[in-house]
């Protein structure tokens, strides 16, 4: 896929335009009705959903050529693995605060 | 298109349809974590197929699987181990660390994929692609700097203090404008290296400057912020990878991250501009050193006020965050029991920007076993006010402050607050008479039915605790 970058066909870029514009909806519909007591965690969900960078990462360390390439991919797939497994772990953290049920009684 | 390509979309497919689910999970109590969960595996099987694809099935993959193996256990051991360890009182610094990690590996994706075709040839590379390419770099880029500045501020490395210098805003805007005419060269004239890193030097540093004149009580609204950012610094990279699961996750979080802050502003009442550029909490700072000296305080100790609540109908606990800094919580807990069992009716008011971030305090005291039902959000229980005989404010202060009400000159006028003034008696807990994280001062404190107990909230609800046990 990476081989394709330089010249991105208007098709493609388009296609990705449009899948960009219909996915900022539903970003924009998914969120708009919470509770405030799950603002936090849902940042939190948010921001390791965004170290899907670590397979930009990947992607670039699969082809990359040269040390100045190959540390920044190296960096990225290390930052990019903090930003998920973090995210996740810690927002899993938070929630596991929130396991009983409303009326929970301990 | 061969299979495996074929396959690679469906992968990239059934990834983004867990990222959309997840947070939508996430939006309600009873299915959040499972939520969390399903996001997290989709993003181990996009992880694991790129994995087995990229690099043990493509010929050559196997020179640099080592980069993963070096780079992966490392990231995931870091992460991991920051995320057990930190307390749950410094989420939010842990939410900033973890986003500038990910902004840096977005910045970090589009200077390779720049230095790659850049290095390839003299020849200028194609608009779409350099426009992308710029994007993730200039946010991903601040995004980083930005939320290691957060991280500073929410742990005390660097002053909560709005920082500003005479020019301050002069300075951001000529990096904005040195970031957006080195854009258009790089783009159209000459896709120099050399230039490229200073581009990314520059916004670095506007990563900082943008974020050292903000107080530190805005620092949530400027990670969630910043969160959205290094979504649409992911997106950007989609493009220039043409890779549909960066493309979707990036947008998502890009756009509801968005979203996100504006609910937080909303919040407090306040626009994101004036977040992001009234160096909030200067002013009144200053006002606030000299006006605390004429107000008249009254104090009480811990047994009268324990025999206060003890012998009261309601008690409603308003907790800020000095309740989280002391970790006052599970003796918060305690105190609600022993008042439970002396039959009060005990009640905790929840204002939305409690603490540090939305929805903190509600962790806070769901960690200490305080049921869902006592935790109540501002309107529904600003009425309930003048029904309680006594409203404990422990460790909160901008959000109780009635100037926002009332002084047109405040910095935090218009803010909704919660009316705890209403109350038959407030007794607040406090460490010191120093002004709130918003520098701002509170007639609060001067109210003839306002007693202050000064103290570490920890140690002041323990004895608060020993004293309803005695009473």
């Amino acid at each position: 896929m990476n081989e394709a970058v330089q010249t991105l066909p208007t098709e493609a870029l388009l296609q990705a335009l449009f899948i960009f514009v219909l996915t900022a909806f539903v970003g924009y519909e998914v969120v708009s009705k919470v509770p405030t007591m799950l603002h936090t965690p849902l940042m939190s969900g948010a921001n390791a959903v965004h170290g899907v960078i670590v397979v930009g990462a990947m992607l670039v360390a699969a082809s990359a050529e040269g040390p100045l390439r190959i540390v920044l991919a190296l960096l990225g797939v290390i930052l990019g693995t903090i930003n998920v497994v973090g995210g996740f772990v810690v927002t899993d953290r938070m929630l596991e605060m929130f396991k009983r049920r409303p009326d929970g009684k301990p | 298109m061969t299979t495996l390509d074929i396959l690679t979309f469906f992968v990239y497919l059934a990834g983004s349809v867990t990222f959309i689910l997840g947070l939508k999970f996430l939006a309600s109590p009873v299915s959040a974590r499972r939520g969390n969960r399903l996001a997290a595996t989709g993003m181990a099987i996009v992880v694991g197929w790129v994995f087995v694809t990229e690099f043990l099935l493509r010929e050559g993959g196997l020179s640099t699987v080592w980069i993963l193996a070096v780079g992966i256990p490392a990231g995931a051991l870091a992460g991991a181990v920051g995320a057990r360890r930190v307390p749950m009182t410094a989420m939010p610094q842990m939410v900033a660390i973890f986003n500038g990690a990910g902004g840096g590996a977005a910045a970090l994706v589009a200077a390779a994929e720049f230095m790659r075709d850049a290095g390839s040839g003299a020849d200028l590379l194609p608009v779409t692609f350099m426009i992308a390419t710029l994007l993730g770099a200039v946010i991903g880029s601040v995004s980083f700097t930005g939320s290691i500045i957060a991280f500073g501020k929410l742990q005390g490395i660097v002053s909560g203090r709005p920082v500003t210098y005479p020019g301050d805003k002069v300075v951001t805007g000529a990096l904005l404008a040195g970031i957006l005419a080195l854009g258009v060269v790089l783009t159209l004239v000459t896709n120099s290296v050399p230039l490229f890193l200073l581009f990314v030097a520059l916004a670095l540093v506007l990563g900082v400057a943008a974020v050292m004149p903000i107080g530190g009580a805005d620092m949530p609204v400027v990670v969630s912020l910043l969160n959205s950012y290094t979504g649409i610094a992911v997106a950007a990279t989609g493009f220039v990878l043409n890779n549909y699961a960066l493309l979707v996750a990036g947008t998502l979080v890009g756009a509801s991250g968005g979203i996100l802050t504006q609910l937080m502003c909303r919040a407090m009442n306040r626009s994101l501009f004036n977040v992001l550029f009234g160096a909030f909490g200067t002013a009144g700072g200053a006002a606030a050193a000299g006006a605390t000296g004429d107000q008249n305080i009254r104090e009480i100790n811990a047994e009268d006020a324990a025999v206060l609540m003890a012998y009261g109908k309601k008690v409603i606990i308003v907790p800020g965050y000095g309740m989280a800094v002391a970790q006052a919580q599970q003796a918060v807990r305690e105190l609600m029991d022993l008042l439970i069992a002396k039959g009060v009716d005990v009640e905790f008011a929840i204002h939305p920007v409690a603490g540090r971030m939305p929805g903190h305090m509600n962790v806070l005291l769901a960690e200490a076993n305080v049921p869902y039902d006592r935790l109540k959000e501002m309107d529904e229980i600003n009425g309930d006010f003048p029904n309680a005989s006594v409203a404990l404010v422990i460790g909160a202060n901008d959000v109780t402050n009635p100037a926002a009400r009332t002084d047109t000159t405040s910095p935090i006028y218009g803010m909704p607050i919660l009316d705890v003034d209403k109350a038959e008696h407030v007794i607040v807990l406090k460490r010191s008479m120093a002004a709130g994280f918003a520098g701002i001062d509170n007639p609060l404190y001067a109210d003839p039915k306002t007693t202050m107990l000064f103290g570490d909230a920890k140690k002041s609800v323990e004895a608060l605790v020993s004293g309803v046990k005695a009473a």
